[in-house]
């Protein structure tokens, strides 16, 4: 099969309350730091991409607002409501489909703007479920026990994934959050959902993140040394909150195993340098790992406190400080992707990984993980 | 970024509110209708796999197939998992004081858990697979709310 890459990315710094740019602003700075990125030019992108959500954004059709300024004008544009991933993952696809050589993939939103547990409780279906008042914290919450329960993770240990990723966000200029903070100061953080704690929580951010994906045919053509996407998939799992067994994430680990597959992965522990992962919630980095196969069932806390998943560890987890240090929503998987193409290319900075050939971004749609999307990422072809 | 530093930044106030209704369809409307009218809990069977829903489908979402059948589930059950709001998060109904506790609860007879409310426990005393039994709602009007919470099973 033909073969793309990512040869370009550009992020703006993730902030609480972005009160000088709109979303159309936003988008304007991470293209033309993405064009930057890639030493392109807007000519040279040959259609567009954007990943957006109306509720998020309070408008119908949240797509057609950021057009303009991600440069779609007299292009074929189109657009992904959900997790920038997907985005990158129908950009990935038009430039294999043999119509496109560049895709341009944008994907922002602002928290600040609306009221997150309004917009979180819509997603819930509201014949069975909506009026219960439930939100994306209370499920999380719900789903952080059950993993606990199953697994007998520790408080303790949910803490040191917020005290990991606060602390390499110190090494992120384009973090919002770097803390430098202890195990006790997450556990007397106020208790916001039981068993969550507020520094077990992601914050409220505003960011965009844009992508340039190139057919194989072109992507050597421009500045950067291509990465390349070796595999990606997506699942999703039953959407009843009650049908799933919600101390697990059986569609994250299909996703993970079909990627693997098509890039001739065999052992994830040790074929993968770096991951960046969607931990809006603590919990949900150890029980992703585990659930991808980059730590064994219930060990993932243990591991962690060997310090495994620090910068300078066997397998550094969320560098970037990840979305416990800033959460725009929508762009998340998008920031990641971007984070682990800068470790790949070696251009991560203060928190440029020791060895990073080879890495894993992912995703998440949906209410506490229901949807995942997997992308393989490597520096040879 | 900004080019104009010494400019003001100004926002705009509003408010989305769009009234909708969702017609809950033939099987949802069946499981309220007992549920109003009989104070008894539905779930719906797939033939093919024999599993149990509730919320009762339409169709089996494992099997993909139709004809499911009504079966009478009990009204007492266990808790998979739970979580307690500290907060008066925006999505509370007003008239829910937190803490508010929510539940998965597994009736016995179901192979799916519902999403409801615990109450009459305190919150440190709610414990995963706790016996709890449906309290129904004095007045009924067909919603899921005809379950007023579950409490524990002394």
């Amino acid at each position: 099969m033909d073969r793309a890459a990512i040869i370009g990315v550009g992020m703006t710094k993730i902030e609480k309350n972005k009160v000088r740019e709109t979303f159309a602003d936003m988008a304007w700075e991470a293209v033309n730091k993405a064009l930057n990125d890639a030493g392109m030019t807007i000519d040279d992108i040959d259609n567009v991409v954007t990943a957006s959500s109306d509720f998020w954004d309070g408008r119908t059709i949240s797509c057609m607002a950021v057009g303009d300024a991600s440069g779609a004008a007299h292009k074929n544009v189109s657009c992904v409501e959900g997790d920038g991933a997907y985005g990158a993952l129908y950009g990935m696809a038009r430039c294999l489909s043999g119509s496109y050589k560049t895709t341009l993939v944008t994907g922002h939103s602002k928290g600040s703007e609306g009221v997150s547990s309004l917009i979180t409780n819509a997603a819930f279906d509201p014949i069975y479920e909506r009026a219960l008042g439930m939100d994306m914290v209370t499920a999380c919450a719900m789903q952080a026990r059950s993993y606990m329960h199953r697994t007998g993770t520790t408080p303790e240990q949910l803490a040191l994934v917020s005290v990991k990723n606060h602390g390499n966000a110190l090494k992120n200029p384009l973090a919002q959050l770097p803390l430098q903070i202890t195990v006790q100061d997450v556990l007397t953080s106020a208790m916001i959902a039981d068993p969550l704690h507020k520094l077990d929580c992601s914050p409220v951010s505003d960011g965009c993140a844009a992508v340039i994906i190139a057919h194989e045919s072109v992507a050597e053509q421009f500045r950067q040394k291509p990465v390349w996407i070796r595999g990606v998939s997506f699942c999703a799992d039953s959407f009843f909150f009650g049908d799933r067994d919600l101390s697990r994430a059986r569609a994250l680990a299909e996703a993970a195993k079909q990627a693997y597959a098509q890039a001739g992965i065999k052992e994830p522990q040790k074929e993968i340098d770096v991951v960046e992962l969607h931990d809006a919630f603590t919990y949900q980095e150890l029980l992703w790992l585990e659930e991808m196969g980059l730590a064994s069932e219930a060990t993932a806390g243990k591991l962690l406190e060997k310090g495994e998943f620090d910068l300078d560890g066997r397998l550094p987890v969320n560098a970037s400080g990840g979305l416990l240090s800033g959460h725009p929503v929508i762009a998340a998987g998008l920031y990641s992707l971007a984070s682990v193409v800068r470790q790949i290319r070696g251009d991560a900075g203060g928190f440029q990984a020791r060895k990073a050939k080879t890495g894993l971004a992912h995703g998440v749609n949906g209410l506490a993980g229901q949807s995942h999307c997997v992308f393989i990422l490597d520096r040879d072809k | 970024m900004s080019q104009f530093p010494d400019i003001e930044p100004m926002v705009y106030h509003s408010k989305i509110n769009v009234p909708y209704r969702w017609w809950a369809g033939n099987t949802a409307s069946r499981f309220y209708a007992a549920l109003r009218d009989e104070k008894i809990i539905m779930g719906t069977k797939c033939p093919a796999c024999g599993r149990v829903f509730v919320p009762p489908r339409k169709a089996c979402p494992t099997c993909f197939t139709e004809n499911m059948q009504w079966v009478e589930l009990s009204d007492e059950g266990c808790v998979l998992s739970f979580t307690v709001a500290r907060r008066q998060f925006a999505a509370i109904p007003k008239n829910r004081k937190t803490p508010v506790i929510w539940g998965l609860i597994k009736l016995d007879g179901a192979d799916t858990a519902l999403l409801h409310y615990i109450d009459e426990i305190a919150p440190e005393n709610v414990t995963i697979g706790m016996r709890v039994r449906a309290v129904f709602a004095a007045t009924r009007t067909g919603a899921i709310q005809d379950i007023a919470h579950f409490q524990p099973i002394k």
